[in-house]
This record gives C-alpha cells, structure tokens and sequence, in this order.
C-alpha cells in the first residue's frame, strides 16, 4: 500500500500554492511514496526522554541594540519587481470578484 | 606539471606573486578570465562572468600595491561566487527561473568581507535549483560537466563552484554546505571543499534553502588556499542572530602545521556504520580510501573504530527537516517582489497568480521538496515525521559528542559512489539523495569537516571527509594538510586537458 496518494499530493501542492501538471502528479506521487517508506524508519528509533534540536548550535535570546538604521533605497528595491506602480509592487486583484 | 602558468598556481603562491610585485592582480585576473572563455564553453561553470567588474578591482588592487599599502593575504586573488549568494548590481538567481533576471541591491556578508579583501570577483557559478541536488542537473540552466569527463556530473549543489576550480577558471570559489553541497562536488571533481562550523560564518544574504544546516564555505585545490579564505569570510555577523560571537579557529595555521606532514598523536575516529551493508562505497571508492588512511597512519595518526548508531537515521532524517524548512522559505518566491510573474492577465486572482508563477519558475526537485516539507509539517503528521526528525536529530549530534570524546577527528569517504553519467539518477530522486549519505550527518550536528582529494577509481576523482567537533574546525584542516605532504602533485594538477568549446 502506498503512504502517499495522487490526491493527497495535489492537495499538498495546493496547500503550497503550486499548480501542478497531471504529469508532475503521477511522477510525483511514485517518488514522494519512495522517499516517504524511508522515513518510516525513523518511528524504530526509541526517543523517549529526548529533546529536540531545532537549530545545530544553541542560542537563545539574541538581542541587539533598538537603533534605526538606514533601509535599501526603496528604488533599488523595487527595480527587482516584476511589475511595480506608485512606488509600490503592483499586485493582481486580491479579490475573486470586484468590489 | 605545468606550473608556469599562472592558472596552475595555488591561490597562496598568486596572492604571494602580486605582493611582491612579480605579476600584477590585473594580469592574474585576466588569465582565468581568458581561461574562462576558453573552455567554460564545455564546462559551462558559471551563469554569470564579471570581466569588468573582476579587472576593475584587480587594478585598484594594483594601484593600492603601487601606493605601498598594506593589503590582506589573499589580496588580488580571483574568486568565483555560487549563485545562490547575493551580489550587488550582479544577476543572483539561485540558478531558478523564479529568480530569472533579478539584480540584488544589496551584498550578503561573505561578498563583502571578499570586497574588503580585495578580492575580484569573476562571476556566478552554476547549481542545482536553490542548492537542492547532488549533480547540478537540476539547473534551471543547464547541468555543469565534470572537468575530468564531460559526459559525468560535476556533484552537486555546488558543480558550478568545484567544476570552476578543478578546470582552473578560479583559483578559489564559494559554496554552501546545507547537506554535502560543498564536499560532495569536491571529492567527484578532485578538489578541495570546506564547510565551517554552522554559525562560524554569516548567512546573511544567503538565499535560504534549510536556514538551521545552510552553511557557506570555500572551494579550493589545497587545504592551505581554502583555510586562507575560510578566514576572510568567517567571523560574528550580528546581522546573523545564529552567527557564533566567538574567535575564528586558527584554520591557515592549522593547514600550516599540517604542512609538516606530523600527524603523532592525533587520533582519528573511523565511523562502523559507514562500512556496513547498504551504507556502503563502491568498491574503487573504497580502495582508495583506504589507501588514503595508510597514509595517515604513516604520519603517525592514530586509528579507531567508532560507532555511530544514529548516523544510519541521517538521510530520512535531512529529508524531513531540509524540505520543511525549504517549504517555508520558498514561500516568498510569490511573484510579487522579485523575478518571475506568471498568468497575470487581468482574468487571474492574485492567487492564481502565485500557483502559475510557482508553477512555472520551480523545477521538479524544488516542487518536490515543497510538497514533501509541506507534508511533514501538515496537520497530524508534524509530530509522526518534523519532530520526530528533530529528536532523531539529538541523537546523531550525540554520537557525534561521544565519538569525539574518544578521538580528535572523524574521516570517511565523502561519497559512496563517483562522479556518475547524466541522467542516471534523476529519475528517482531517492538514489540521488544516497550521494549525500556521509556528509549529511556533519550537517545535522553543526560541526565542520572538509573534502581532500585522495586518489582516483576507474579515472574518477575520489575523496577523504574528515569531521571535527563544532568550532574544532582547525583539527580537519592540519589532518588534511597533512594527508597532501603524502602526494608528490595535487591531484587537481593531474585531470586530463579540457577540450575547448
């Protein structure tokens, strides 16, 4: 039996925001059920009383100092868009249906 | 060899040559810009080549030369970026179409402590999409060909870097190290890769794959040139709230008295699991490996076996924590503030925008491992495979503790298997992640460890890793350094003569 299904993997692509292929899905579904068997073996490994690790070397409460400092110039930045109005990143309609 | 060239040269000899006035920065640039146009046309390293960029440092380093000003070690000596670090005014795009055509406004940290080192930077080098890959053949534009035989990959993430350096357009290059990407490429191509301590170096203006494993280091054809620029970029960066505000080990040194060829007293740690059924190498990789640790035992190290139980979990391990943290760090490719928009006609929602654009500017391993992390971090499986991955993860940083307890340093084969043709394991993604299965557990602890080339199996460059413990970075830069007094040539000074394209 497989982990993964086809419609489970394109319910992860929505979730995601991709818009997948009927192709990408067959394709992907075989190869995520191979990659997914593999880490069933993790639930072999006794963990109990252990802690996680989030990051390779702890630190905790890095702070710095609350000064202003100066941002990028907002032309710079907004020259990396692909479409900008205003001084700002235009964006498509946010809203299925007009206001 | 034909070390009259100026392309044959070690990074520390050129930097040597321009202070003492015997060749100029300019002059030295301008041969691995030649060489570039030479043969990258074969080995299509690089995305992106500066000539005028690289040239105009280089005469400022000249003009500063000139001015009798005092200039760091590495000072005029070419340098080649992968692209997946941000370069102000240069095309940065992570070799993905989602990034096509963007131009960064700003320079991540380790570019600038490159700048501050007068270092000219000769262009962009190619990889895998958004470093995920052992082969670059998940570029977006192109796969990089292996030096030592065209129809083989150059490793991966990183080819671009190691391919650069082992073809001799660069002297030294900058990868980064999320789960072998600067090692593996390094042992396939016959040079020489470093990954730093996580945290020893800054991530700022690293674009983000896995932000807890993501570590950036050199790529060099000898353990002394890469320790060289393993100091310049290294250090605190409070601009990096994981960056470690401690000392940067001493790792030019330690390359220095390795260079003595003295290895009494030091033990080195030879991992039980890794020599075990599946886990492991083919056997040239094998046999030459283990000529590599005769070697060492003739310097006077000091060999045992160790046992890592843990590190037989690594591989499942990476896949669930590095695609979980790559499917939220590639949220933000959304079409909005950089690069690619897609389906932005008026009829499409803003959404639908986002899914069409991502759609079209993420390659299949990228889509793969956002549908893979999305999934591990999904209701009712987060516990079951993200945090179960996190312990397992405890228990790998563990082994590593306790082994180092016992020894100074680790050594293995960095990859199991060769540099491989084209399209042998593209197909199923699972057999690609295997070339990763020795350097991923270092990545899950946050220590160091370097690639050196150690020999050849059926023509193909292999390599000896050595691990350290975290902020021991030096340990495996003197047992590597030590290793090269054993060889009359650099192994990078032997590959066969590019044909130029």
């Amino acid at each position: 039996m497989s982990t993964i299904s086809r419609e489970e993997v394109a319910h992860l692509a929505r979730l995601a925001r991709l818009e997948v292929t009927d192709d990408e899905l067959d394709a992907f579904a075989g190869q995520l059920d191979v990659i997914l068997e593999s880490m069933k073996t993790l639930a072999e490994v006794n963990t109990d009383g252990v802690q996680p690790t989030s990051h390779a070397v702890p630190l905790v409460n890095v702070f710095r100092e609350d000064r202003p400092q100066p941002s990028l110039p907002r032309d710079a930045v907004l020259a990396g868009g692909p479409d900008t109005a205003e001084d700002r990143f235009r964006v498509p309609r946010i809203l299925d249906e007009e206001a | 060899m034909s070390a009259d060239r100026t392309i044959d040269q070690t990074a520390a000899h050129i930097a040597e040559a321009i202070r003492e006035g015997r060749t100029t920065a300019v002059s030295v640039t301008r041969a691995f810009l030649d060489r570039i146009d030479a043969v990258d046309g074969t080995i299509r390293a690089f995305l992106h080549v500066d000539h005028e960029g690289a040239l105009a440092t280089a005469r400022e380093v000249d003009e500063a030369i000139a001015r009798g000003e005092e200039l760091g070690p590495l000072a005029g000596v070419p340098i080649a970026v992968k692209d997946v670090v941000v370069t102000k005014g240069l095309p940065t795009t992570a070799a993905s179409k989602i990034l096509e055509g963007w131009i960064p406004p700003y320079d991540a940290t380790i570019v600038e402590r490159i700048k501050a080192a007068r270092m000219p930077i000769l262009g962009k080098t190619n990889m895998d999409e958004f470093a995920m890959g052992s082969s670059t053949e998940y570029s977006a534009f192109g796969a990089t060909r292996n030096p030592w035989d065209t129809g083989r990959i150059p490793g991966g993430s990183g080819g671009g870097s190691a391919a650069a350096v082992a073809a001799k357009m660069a002297p030294l290059a900058i990868g980064t190290d999320t789960g072998g990407s600067i090692r593996q490429p390094g042992a396939v191509t016959g040079t020489f890769g470093g990954k730093p301590t996580y945290g020893s170096n800054s991530r700022y203006g690293l674009i983000a794959f896995s932000s807890s494993l993501d570590t950036p280091g050199p790529v060099a054809r000898n353990a002394l040139d890469a320790a060289m620029l393993h100091e310049v970029i290294s250090g605190h960066d409070p601009r990096d709230s994981t960056s470690i505000d401690a000392p940067v080990p001493q790792v030019a040194a330690a390359a220095r008295t390795g260079g003595s060829g003295d290895l009494a007293g030091v033990k080195l740690g030879v991992v039980k699991e890794f020599a075990e059924g599946a886990e492991a190498a083919e056997p040239g990789v094998v046999a030459a490996y283990e000529a590599a640790v005769e070697q060492l035992v003739k310097l006077g190290a000091e060999i045992t076996e160790v046992s890592c139980p843990s590190f037989t979990y690594a591989l499942p391990t990476y896949y669930l924590i590095a695609p979980s943290e790559a499917s939220s760090n590639l949220a933000r490719y959304d079409g909005v503030r950089y690069g690619l928009r897609a389906g932005d006609d008026g009829r499409h929602s803003l959404e639908e925008v986002m899914s069409l654009t991502r759609e079209a500017g993420f390659g299949p391993e990228v889509k793969r491992r956002i549908i893979l992390g999305t999934y591990a971090l999904s209701a009712g499986y987060v516990d079951a495979f993200y945090g179960k991955a996190q312990l397992v993860r405890t228990l790998i940083k563990q082994d590593f503790e306790k082994a180092f307890e016992q020894v100074d340093a680790l050594i293995s084969p960095t990859t199991p298997f060769t540099a491989f043709a084209f399209g042998e394991r593209t197909g199923d993604p699972y057999q690609m992640y295997l070339a990763d299965l020795y350097t991923i557990p270092t990545n899950l602890y946050g220590g160091p460890a370097v690639s050196v080339p150690v020999g050849l199996s059926e023509g193909m460059p292999v390599g000896l890793q050595v691990m350290g413990p975290v902020m021991g970075d030096d340990i495996t830069y003197r047992v590597a350094a030590a290793y090269e007094t054993t060889q009359d040539t650099l192994l990078a000074d032997t590959a066969p003569e590019i044909e130029k394209g």
